[in-house]
């Protein structure tokens, strides 16, 4: 008798165990679903995505100028580089922090279009106006941190890991570009 | 209830015994705060936690007003603050006391973090109402820096630039995660709305948290100058009057300096850099957090060298974090029985150059970099007094403190606390230990 009893109580034990498990589980899960449409709701909406490609005509701009566009609320960097600006970057020294190549930078190397984003912590480097400090490799300086990029917008000193980035861009035809 | 009469359940007229009787608050009251028995040797460092809970009460009453009158938009933040300053009635008041609310906050909680290391008040058994704190230190960093966007200047959008692009350093998803902060492809409209939403949240999940870290209090009781506990009643006294009256003392000279700063010198510790309106397209010569997250900067910015696999990057966002999180294991890291410094000679050095090693970061945090410390001198740059503050720091937490313990002769212990108030020093031997934090 107490032996069946026993065994009874160890079956319904093992079944309520299941239950509770199976029963937390699902409630676990289904919550933790649940908060995923709050977190989305968190990230770019359809109307700043909409918002995330820019037209620039670039007929006016020199030899030897540069213009800053606003792309997603950041500013670009555009420059018409120099013979001379374009003969340093296309070196690439061994040494560079985030090494590559200036020919993997550019579409057209009379051209350079990098986001100018320190990539350290987000700052706007110097160096698109004329009397700017443009750092020690005559590219563009960020005061936050002293971080120094060159003509090709490749980090060479300061705290910033990687090189300006370049954003997705296609020339529309000679003059016009499309960024995004 | 009513038949369990006892010593403990308040006096009090038909109305409070009929209230008292379904929803005990008076009886709670009388407990907690009335006959509370607190050790009698408090000195005047113990004011720190009424003072906190007066200005955690102030921020979030002038804030709610605040929020009556200021815009979360880009196009209309800045100047729905001005609008405050200048238009509303007694605008300037609700925000000078804010803004400068925020600053003496920190500096009560910062004198109310040191006290707790001075007199070791993390140690068994109080290491969970040490974390609730620190939790509440975190708490008070990320509703500040929220708050500090939302007047939406240049400091304000800069400092929220750089802040959340520390999470850009996290491997692999930083950057999801940064976008994911901003709600776009920089900071925003959409980053000023959610950090408005967030800074009326967090303050009452704050309040929530500091009512943890008092009940845990009234769990273990008030550690106090000498470290020891109490024996018996002979060495406590009741809260209500004694530390009522001490701590609105204490409230008074402290409301006398804040109020004094609030309409003397508003902005002394405000930026100017913060009057001229949030531009993306042009970042300030020198961005600078506000004063109470100096030494933390000067941490981040310390790390300006690879180790292993780690950039300098994610390295300094970890020594920064680090610094914080250091200090929830703090009463696990500190070996010694004995809780005062009053009666560990060596300990008690080693405190007061943290204190200065903090003030140094502090000092460190406010210039650049590669500035020089004194001009002439070249070989001395603000980046090398980062380094050596930043190596004391984590020092101190990581080496000295488990070591100490271990190595440390402390001084004999009073037999009770009575028995050292009554003697007028603090050890057996008596005046040979007068204290240093009287000074």
């Amino acid at each position: 008798m107490t032996d069946h009893e026993n065994e009874t109580d160890e079956k319904l034990e093992s079944r309520r165990d299941f239950l509770y498990l199976t029963t937390g589980t699902v409630a676990a899960v289904g919550g933790a679903l649940a908060l995923w449409p709050f977190i989305n709701s968190m990230n770019p909406s359809a109307d700043v995505l909409a918002l995330s490609s820019t037209e620039v005509d670039l007929s006016p701009v020199e030899v030897g100028q540069s213009i800053t566009v606003m792309w997603r609320g950041k500013p670009v960097f555009i420059r018409r580089r120099t013979e001379d600006e374009i003969k340093l970057a296309s070196e690439t020294p061994n040494d560079l922090p985030d090494p590559q190549k200036d020919s993997d930078r550019v579409v057209n190397p009379e051209w350079l279009v990098v986001v100018g984003v320190c990539t350290h912590l987000g700052c706007v480097p110097l160096g698109q106006g004329s009397t700017e400090p443009r750092g020690d490799w005559n590219g563009w300086f960020c005061p936050c941190h002293g971080s120094h990029y060159d003509i090709s917008g490749r980090i060479r000193k300061g705290p910033a890991p990687d090189n300006l980035m370049v954003p997705e861009y296609k020339f529309l035809d000679e003059s016009t570009i499309k960024i995004g | 209830m009513s038949a369990h009469k006892n010593h403990s359940e308040s006096s009090g007229g038909g109305l409070v015994k009929w209230i008292d009787s379904r929803l005990p608050v008076f009886t709670y009251l009388q407990k907690e705060y009335g006959e509370f028995p607190a050790p009698r040797n408090f000195n005047y460092w113990w004011n720190f936690g009424a003072i906190l809970t007066f200005m955690l009460v102030l921020m979030i009453f002038t804030g709610i007003f605040l929020a009556m009158q200021y815009t979360p938009h880009v196009d209309m933040a800045f100047d729905s603050v001005e609008r405050i300053m200048r238009d509303v009635n007694y605008g300037w008041l609700l925000r000078y006391l804010h803004a400068n609310g925020g600053t003496f906050f920190f500096i009560a909680v910062y004198i109310h973090i040191f006290r707790g290391l001075y007199y070791g008040s993390y140690k068994n058994p109080r290491e969970l109402l040490w974390m609730f704190g620190v939790v509440i230190l975190l708490l008070m960093m990320a509703t500040a820096f929220m708050g500090y966007v939302l007047p939406w200047g240049q400091m304000s959008f800069w400092g929220a630039t750089v802040i959340t692009n520390l999470f850009s350093a996290i491997p692999l998803v930083g950057d999801a995660i940064v976008t994911w902060l901003w709600g776009g492809f920089s900071v925003d409209n959409p980053t000023l709305n959610r950090f408005f939403s967030l800074h009326f949240l967090l303050p009452f999940v704050l309040l929530g948290v500091v009512v943890l870290h008092v009940i845990a209090l009234h769990v273990t009781g008030s550690n106090n100058p000498l470290g020891i506990d109490p024996k018996g009643p002979q060495d406590t006294i009741p809260f209500h009057p004694y530390y009522t009256a001490k701590d609105a003392f204490g409230l008074a000279l402290w409301i006398t300096a804040f109020v004094a700063v609030v309409f003397f010198a508003p902005n002394f510790f405000g930026e100017p850099e913060n009057y001229i309106k949030a531009n993306p397209m042009q970042t300030p010569a020198e961005i600078v957090p506000e004063w109470y997250f100096l030494p933390y900067y000067a941490i981040l910015r310390s790390i300006d060298f690879n180790l292993w696999f780690i950039d300098a990057k994610l390295g300094g966002v970890i020594a920064m974090f680090g610094s914080i999180l250091v200090l929830f294991v703090v009463p696990w890291l500190d070996s010694s029985k004995v809780r005062s410094a009053r009666f560990r000679p060596l300990y008690k050095w080693f405190f007061w150059i943290l204190l200065l090693d903090c003030l140094l970061l502090g000092f460190v945090g406010g210039h650049p970099p590669n500035e020089h410390v004194f001009d002439g001198i070249d070989w001395l740059e603000f980046i090398d007094l980062g380094h050596v503050g930043t190596a004391w720091y984590f020092f101190h937490f990581l080496v000295l403190l488990p070591l100490l313990g271990k190595v440390e002769k402390t001084r004999p212990l009073p037999t009770s606390i009575t028995e050292s108030v009554l003697n007028g020093g603090d050890a057996p031997s008596g005046r040979l230990t007068k204290s240093v934090e009287g000074a």
